[in-house]
């Protein structure tokens, strides 16, 4: 087969809505955490282009068109974020100090376990910004210097993780406040933990989806300054 | 659904057009999000305009990511290479923020829950 042939957008396309098609089947069938359909799709796929010799240069040209919806569903979270804004308005303190609590766990804990464990200048400087949604995550490390296409692999690996136990673990270390449990898992695995939080429970899913904005501003703001003070 | 599409696409056109207009290193569509809030909030965009479309794209949120994620077998070397810091780290902080933040949030609620009301 010509590769060309695999360099067009229906390819990236068809590969990407198939493979995740049969990743939900699985997840629904089994009910499995470890069957999360985002998580199981990825390495389906990069299984499949590695084993087809496929590089992903030309799967790519089709998976941008599945990314690009990415940005109107961004948008598109003012919904459910209208829809519960009395029940978030009344708790404005908690969220506004727990996102920045979180944030700042988030630089603390991944740059200074990194650094610790020996990780490379450009590994520590990539992971500062893991808990943020990829496009602003990607602008911060561009400003602090780390290597931005590794900073996405590690946002979307931080996603993941979050998706597949965050609501779980939450429950597990006592928390039951539904907006509480939100807010932790969209601060912490952003829009891959929001998609999750919006399958189990509506208002925790508008929070999340808040939470990735303003955890996405503060880290903004707060890591260059950061970086600033230690280099 | 189409006039849903219209209004969720032209808000991402003019948070993007805000973004590099501005500078500001927050993202196109994080803008968009904040102002169709002010413009429902204000009345300008009815809710049942844009609810079915809205309610599509976020049903489906998780595929989205998948080809960005596909992206990560570029740096499979350099991941592999440093595989225990990496996944050290990214493992070990992402519990904490969670513990951190749902924490922090559910101690001020329930102080916050007290006086609101």
């Amino acid at each position: 087969m010509p590769s060309e042939f695999f360099a067009t957008p229906l390819f990236g396309i068809t590969l990407t809505i198939v493979v995740y098609a049969l990743a939900q089947m699985l997840y629904r069938r089994t009910g499995s955490l470890f069957c999360n359909p985002v998580a199981l799709s990825i390495l389906g796929i990069i299984l499949l282009l590695l084993a087809c010799r496929i590089p992903y240069r030309s799967y790519a040209v089709g998976g941008h068109y599945i990314l690009f919806l990415l940005g109107p569903s961004v948008v598109a979270l003012a919904v459910p974020l209208y829809a519960r804004r009395r029940e978030i308005w009344a708790r404005r303190t908690p969220i506004l100090v727990g996102v920045a609590a979180g944030g700042l766990a988030s630089v603390v804990s991944a740059s200074g376990l990194a650094w610790l464990l020996g990780g490379s200048h450009d590994v520590v400087l990539s992971l500062a910004p893991k808990s943020v949604t990829t496009p602003i995550a990607i602008s911060i490390v561009e400003k602090i210097g780390g290597i931005a296409p590794l900073t996405a692999a590690l946002v979307v690996m931080t996603g993941c993780l979050g998706a597949i136990c965050g609501p779980e673990f939450c429950r597990l270390i006592g928390l039951r406040n539904r907006v509480a449990i939100g807010l932790a898992v969209g601060t912490a695995a952003h829009g891959i933990g929001t998609a999750r939080m919006l399958e189990v429970d509506r208002l925790g899913g508008a929070v999340a989806g808040l939470a990735i904005g303003l955890n996405g501003l503060l880290t903004a703001f707060l890591l260059p300054m950061l970086f600033l003070l230690f280099s | 659904m189409i006039r849903g599409f219209a209004v969720l696409l032209g808000f991402q056109f003019f948070g993007e057009l805000l973004s590099r207009w501005s500078g500001i290193p927050i993202p196109g569509n994080v803008i968009g999000m904040a102002l169709l809030l002010a413009a429902l909030g204000c009345g300008w965009v009815k809710l049942a305009w844009i609810e079915e479309a809205a309610e599509l794209l976020l049903s489906h949120l998780a595929l989205f990511f998948v080809p960005a994620g596909v992206g990560v077998m570029i740096y499979g070397g350099l991941i592999a290479r440093e595989w225990l810091p990496i996944s050290i780290a990214t493992v070990v902080s992402t519990f904490v923020v969670m513990a951190v933040t749902g924490w922090v949030a559910s101690l001020l609620d329930r102080e916050g829950g007290e006086h609101a009301e």
